[in-house]
């Protein structure tokens, strides 16, 4: 694993006899975008706060970028850029201030910090509001600011605890398009929570799911996808019965289900062409009357491992 | 050499020059003890306070608005300070407190940083109030030379700075420590309340009880106004009847026990803030 830019071997935390961690493995490599999935409760949170120090690790070895983070968090603490689930700012000072203030905390040189602030304010679309309150805000902004904050020393790995949630359509995919863009241009590694399916399919690359604190599922999506399942076909037609019993007998098909609005056709190995299809209908006097290729999303791969619907009622 | 106190020093003070209405707030307070508490006592001090001597002819004779000057200038600053280790506790209610410790700075620097600006408030707060006891007829400085009076201040401002440094670094320590705000409030009045009444803030300490008396002795708030009072009326004074002898070793052991007062303090606010988990 010469390329793994975090590498958590057997790492296990427990809060008194309530185990959060239990005893995980999994690596990043350097330069990917990396989605951390699960449930409320499944542990999510802690293993982040064991990898950005805020928690001292009890069991195992997490290492950053080459570095021991129990032995020598300092050094892990320069590499890394967060940004926390909850918003965390000081209504009492300008978006101005609070960028300044972290750039003097990461003692960011003056030319540097201010040059790199006003280009991060205009990427989050804040520049012309570099003065007002963070009090004024609205979520969204406080958000984009957060973000700013994340990215303001070039870290080699930026961590974002459900980095877009509370955002708008457009603000979201604002915000991805700068992530892609730093993780592309700058290099950074980054490692992510997220309750949007959508945004961890089409953004990471590699994916990694986790529930009661432990790893359920690890790989890219489509890799993620395929291990639990081949494509479906949902198809209508002038007789849905005989069809079924038509279908059933074909080499390429699994089994057929039935529901209200049509027939569900489980395939063996993705390898049954529409056209055959529409074929052995037509044989039969069965015309199609609608035809859609179901492939399994990546909310099916995280059901099919956690048993539970990610919980988007936080989708404020 | 670190310099990561001077974006907490920065913050503070930017939050403190803001609010206008804390600035007001907080100086109103001294403000009121020296008007109501202040002229209503030095028309009764011959009453509460009969003399056990008289004062020679040729002594510094002072009245009792400018003996309790310097007690009030002591009591501003222990409650300035007492109080200021909250915003250290609201950091870490609104979780800034974890986007500070995630970044490399160390943690000691945050201490320092907020320990300047306690000091910094400090000051301001002195100079107002001292003027303010002026305004209101305090004989400070009397029959000084401008020399003298220089002297005076710069000795009144750096014990002022040995005296909140301390108090800072207490307060921090209660202020990481403590995660209830109520619970705080709570240890802030229930020590502010014997460390300012078991010292010599109001009235001759010489007249106290003997168990009040030896918590005077610990008392770094009594070390303090000794100093207060050694700086602005003289080493060597009269009020009320009592003669206030601090002279040069008064001031030394005040500059000794507030020295060991903040070292100690300094050293376990250090500690706590190294091992501090739950930010």
């Amino acid at each position: 694993m010469k390329d793994a830019i975090i590498n958590v071997e057997g790492l296990s935390h427990s809060y008194g006899k309530t185990v959060a961690v239990d005893n995980i493995y999994f690596h990043v490599e350097e330069g990917q975008i990396f989605s951390f999935l699960g449930p409320n409760g499944a542990g999510k949170t802690t293993t982040i706060n064991l990898l950005i120090t805020l928690l001292r690790i009890q069991k195992g070895q997490v290492t950053i970028s080459g570095v021991n983070v129990a032995k020598n968090p300092d050094a892990v603490r320069r590499n890394i850029g967060v940004v926390f689930q909850d918003h965390r700012l000081d209504r009492d000072l300008t978006i101005w201030e609070t960028l300044e203030f972290h750039g003097k905390i990461h003692s960011l040189p003056k030319e540097t910090r201010r040059q790199r602030i006003t280009e991060l304010l205009n990427i989050v679309e804040l520049g012309d509001k570099r003065n007002a309150f963070i009090k004024n805000l609205s979520g969204g902004m406080k958000r984009s600011v957060e973000i700013a904050r994340g990215l303001l020393v070039h870290p080699k790995v930026l961590f974002l605890d459900e980095p877009t949630i509370g955002l708008d359509t457009k603000a979201r995919q604002r915000i991805w398009h700068y992530i892609k863009q730093i993780n592309r241009e700058e290099n950074v590694t980054v490692f992510l929570t997220t309750h949007y399916m959508d945004e961890a399919d089409q953004y990471s690359h590699e994916i990694c799911i986790i529930d009661k604190g432990k790893i359920m599922a690890n790989g890219s999506s489509s890799s993620l996808k395929n291990a639990i399942g081949k494509d479906i076909y949902h198809i209508k037609t002038t007789d849905d019965l005989k069809a079924s019993q038509i279908l059933a007998n074909l080499p390429e098909i699994s089994h057929v289900e039935k529901n209200s609005n049509g027939l569900l056709l489980h395939l063996k190995n993705n390898e049954l062409s529409a056209s055959k299809l529409v074929e052995s209908l037509t044989i039969h006097q069965i015309k199609l009357g609608n035809l859609n290729l179901l492939k399994p999303t990546l909310d099916d791969v995280f059901i099919y491992y956690t048993g539970r619907e990610i919980d988007s009622t936080v989708d404020a | 050499m670190p310099l990561g106190f001077t974006a907490i020093y920065w913050r503070d003070m930017i939050k403190f020059a803001r609010s206008k209405a804390m600035i007001f707030l907080s100086l109103l307070q001294p403000v009121l003890w020296l008007v109501f508490y202040g002229i209503s006592m030095s028309n009764n001090t011959g009453l509460f306070f009969a003399g056990t001597s008289v004062a020679p002819p040729d002594a510094i004779t002072v009245s009792y608005m400018t003996f309790i000057t310097s007690g009030v200038i002591g009591m501003t600053i222990l409650f300035t300070c007492l109080y200021s280790g909250q915003n250290l506790q609201f950091d870490k209610q609104y979780g800034l407190m974890k986007t500070i410790v995630v970044s490399p700075m160390p943690r000691s620097q945050i201490l320092i940083g907020t320990t300047l600006s306690g000091i910094t408030k400090c000051l301001i707060q002195t100079t107002i109030i001292t003027l303010f006891g002026y305004i209101l007829g305090a004989q400070l400085f009397a029959g000084f030379l401008l020399s003298n009076i220089i002297t005076s201040a710069i000795g009144l401002i750096l014990f002022s700075i040995l005296f909140s440094a301390g108090l800072m670094f207490l307060s921090n320590m209660i202020g990481l420590k403590v995660n209830n705000h109520d619970v705080s409030q709570a240890i802030m009045a229930l020590l502010t309340l014997p460390l300012f009444f078991a010292s010599n803030a109001l009235y001759p300490a010489e007249t106290l009880p003997f168990t009040m008396k030896l918590l005077c002795y610990v008392n770094p708030l009594a070390y303090f106004i000794d100093s207060v009072r050694y700086f602005t009326i003289g080493p060597n004074f009269y009020a009320f009847g009592f003669n206030y002898q601090i002279g040069l070793e008064g001031l030394l052991s005040s500059f000794i026990a507030l020295g060991i007062f903040a070292l100690v303090m300094f050293v376990l606010a250090i500690f706590v803030i190294k091992n501090i988990r739950d930010f």
